[in-house]
């Protein structure tokens, strides 16, 4: 059995299109700081840092890490640098869970970033390769086509995805830090927003964004010792598939069914919808709540976009699940860094301290990311409770 | 805590251009060598996989994601990656073992290095405001470095010679070197100077290649039936990345890493260090303070030949098959990243 872990201290930036007052280093370093004086800490107390992020070709900084080691006072300690495409943030959760649950470290430090500002991410994710179709399209145009099946398939109404696009949006401008901060967002403003690929318009599609994200995770005799009330991690799992392969179904991807199906064994979660508070799932295109709910098992494969209009997954509408209080990819996207802000969200939940998001008493709640073609699965089930 | 064992270790051979292969064509031999020697078929049959790659290499991002191809990761599998060398993808892979959530698992690094200036490219593996757009390379920097040696006395061009003697010596007798010969350091010192102090002899070559790794718990390794080495301590370390602010003459981190590793509670019969200048090796031979009892680099090392990305994990990998054939009985492999040895793994392998 793996040892317990918790999260004990929590740092985010502001999220915004240029952070030009500070470096990279400065960025990471923000959030870093942020994390240790949430936990009551000093650099010091840590024993590693694991750190994530998209690819290297995003900011031109190979393997940053040996960069950013004076930054996140890691100098004298072990560092690790994970890469798993979108699905970063959270493997990079996820690893640095494994610091201590394997009893190898007592409490380390996690951080991921994405200065997109630095960084042209359309060229980075376009670069032509040899033998391989030339998709120059970007991560919209990849997945605009998966969702025109979803809709096929479940007969979705067409604004499932204008529904969503605005829930996040009004939970966003509940979260300080969220990079989009639109109040008063409406239904027609989304639906009059320009079509991008069809059927994601601007509005339906996540910002660019520059920001960190950083999270100590100990063990659970310095939990237990912790100044805030930790976050216990009560089931952690990953999964991949091929991006391509007969019969992958890439609507309802195997991979991420299966890490779902794994996760909750761990946290002893029979029934998502009820036995979940709340969740942090990375939707960074609308149309993927009502795809994730039905992949996670919220929903009956077909009928996710059935709660989405209901109101179910709607903080502003007292729905019975909320999905992303925090306003989500939607509202921030920080790219290697938006796996590890749902984990983290997930986090403030269960601790009680997500401010204007919160989820009043929420005890169990769900961090997800995704990536590459919808193939790279991670997931948490973090609680207020030592399990 | 849990004690890990290797089960098998392929790796491909090291060659300075592979061509038209690509980097998946790369991997599948090495990993059906593997599956074979442990007989299983996938890794499907292992609880966990974990590699190491680097996107600058191939010019692409998400380098990686064509490894899973190779995988048969149908259904899926638990999977994670590090950009970095596998060495550190091992490190990843006995986390998971150790918190219980695999009983096995592979490891995998690979690089084609040939079709880009790998020199320059690493250049931008530098602090991105103000080293990066200088261009400096990495040969440079190394060379700066072994200018440090030679100019405080600390080594001679003569003992850089001879460490390149050696490596060709040695690589004779690994079928899978890029570089081998028989040698000897006059030969070398009467080669001209390349970057002065550097001659091409003291800079490992620009290499393609593959390596993989599958590692259980003992009792799986048991029930498997092969013959195994143990792990007995792994540990890695950084340091900082301003060059001017360490001594570049030492390697403080290899020393920590090799202490946390506990290679001081037995002899160390057999070393494979990763050093890709003549100099480098050296220094790590000083900072581990490695006598003439042990055997450095058999192989021959990465100056004969070397594949990014998967050199590190190859280090541990030649250690591994010394061990099991009962040459030795307990040995350690050295890992590196970063310009100027920043960043240093080390592992303890013992007979099981």
């Amino acid at each position: 059995m793996a040892n317990l872990a918790a999260v004990v201290g929590i740092g985010q930036t502001k999220y915004m299109t240029k952070r030009l007052d500070v470096s990279i280093a400065g960025l990471v370093r923000e959030a870093a700081v942020n994390a240790l004086q949430d936990a009551d800490l000093t650099w010091d107390d840590i024993d590693a840092v694991i750190l994530g992020k998209a690819p290297d070709m995003f900011e031109g900084v190979i393997m940053p890490e040996t960069y950013l080691t004076d930054a996140l006072g890691c100098n004298g300690k072990p560092m690790l640098r994970v890469h798993t495409a979108g699905s970063v943030g959270g493997s990079t959760a996820l690893v640095a869970a494994s610091h201590v649950q394997s009893g190898m470290f007592k409490r380390v430090l996690t951080v991921s970033f994405e200065k997109q500002s630095e960084s042209n991410a359309m060229w980075a994710l376009s670069n032509p390769q040899p033998f391989s179709t030339h998709l120059n399209a970007g991560a919209g145009g990849y997945f605009a086509p998966i969702i025109r099946e979803y809709m096929r398939r479940s007969n979705a109404p067409y604004d499932v995805g204008i529904k969503v696009a605005v829930k996040d949006r009004l939970h966003g401008a509940r979260n300080p830090l969220a990079h989009l901060q639109k109040p008063d967002i409406t239904m027609q403003e989304v639906e009059e927003s320009f079509m991008l690929w069809d059927p994601i318009r601007f509005l339906e599609a996540c910002p660019s964004s520059d920001g960190a994200c950083a999270m100590i995770i100990a063990n659970e005799e310095l939990a237990d010792k912790a100044s805030k009330k930790p976050a216990w991690i009560r089931g952690v799992a990953m999964r991949s598939e091929p991006t391509m392969y007969a019969g992958r179904d890439e609507v309802n991807p195997q991979a991420g069914r299966d890490c779902a199906a794994d996760v909750y064994k761990q946290a002893g979660i029979t029934n998502p919808r009820k036995d979940l508070d709340c969740a942090e799932v990375y939707v960074p295109f609308s149309w993927y709540e009502p795809m994730w709910l039905e992949n996670l098992g919220f929903a009956p494969e077909g009928e996710g976009w059935k709660l989405t209009m209901e109101g179910a997954t709607s903080l502003d509408e007292g729905g019975d699940i909320p999905w992303n209080c925090s306003g989500g990819v939607l509202s921030s996207n920080a790219i290697g860094a938006s796996g590890m802000i749902r984990f983290a969200e997930a986090a403030r939940q269960v601790r009680g301290d997500a401010g204007d998001h919160q989820v009043e008493g929420a005890k169990l709640a769900l961090g997800h990311a995704y990536g590459g073609g919808a193939q790279f699965y991670a997931m948490w089930v973090v609680g207020s409770e030592k399990p | 805590m849990k004690e890990i064992a290797i089960v098998g270790f392929q790796q491909s051979d090291s060659v300075s251009d592979a061509g038209a292969v690509n980097e998946v064509e790369m991997i599948m031999p090495v990993l059906s060598r593997v599956f074979q020697q442990v007989g299983i078929n996938n890794a499907q049959d292992v609880g966990f996989v974990c590699s190491g790659s680097c996107d600058y290499l191939q010019g692409a991002a998400f380098a990686f994601v064509a490894g899973v191809d190779a995988l048969g990761a149908v259904p899926p599998i638990k999977e994670s990656h590090v950009e970095m060398d596998a060495a550190w993808a091992l490190y990843e892979s006995i986390l998971k073992i150790r918190m219980g959530h695999a009983d096995s698992a592979l490891i995998y690094g690979f690089g084609k290095s040939s079709p880009g200036e790998l020199p320059i490219v690493m250049s931008q593996q530098l602090d991105p405001y103000y080293l990066a757009p200088l261009w400096v390379d990495s040969i440079s920097l190394a060379a700066l470095q072994a200018r440090l040696m030679l100019d405080q006395g600390l080594i001679t061009e003569r003992d850089m010679a001879e460490v390149v003697s050696r490596s060709r010596r040695n690589a004779m007798n690994n079928p899978h070197a890029q570089l081998a010969g028989d040698v000897a350091p006059d030969d070398v010192l009467a080669q001209e100077i390349y970057l002065s102090p550097l001659r091409k002899a003291d800079i490992c070559p620009v290499s393609d290649g593959a390596s993989a790794m599958i590692i259980a718990t003992v009792e799986k390794a048991k029930e498997w039936g092969l013959p195994y080495a143990i792990i007995s301590g792994i540990d890695h370390c950084i340091e900082t990345h301003n060059l001017g602010m360490r001594d570049l003459t030492d390697s403080v981190s290899t020393r920590t890493a090799a202490k946390r590793a506990g290679m001081g509670a037995g002899p160390v019969e057999v070393a494979e260090l990763y050093a890709p200048f003549s100099h480098q090796e050296i220094i790590l031979r000083r900072a581990l303070g490695l006598s003439d009892e042990t055997s450095i680099n058999p192989s021959g090392g990465v100056l004969a030949g070397n594949m990014m990305m998967a050199s590190g994990l190859s280090r541990i990998g030649e250690v591994f098959n010394r061990i099991v054939s009962g040459e030795v009985q307990r040995g350690i492999a050295h890992a590196t990243s970063g310009p100027c040895l920043q960043h240093n793994l080390v592992t303890v392998l013992e007979k099981a």
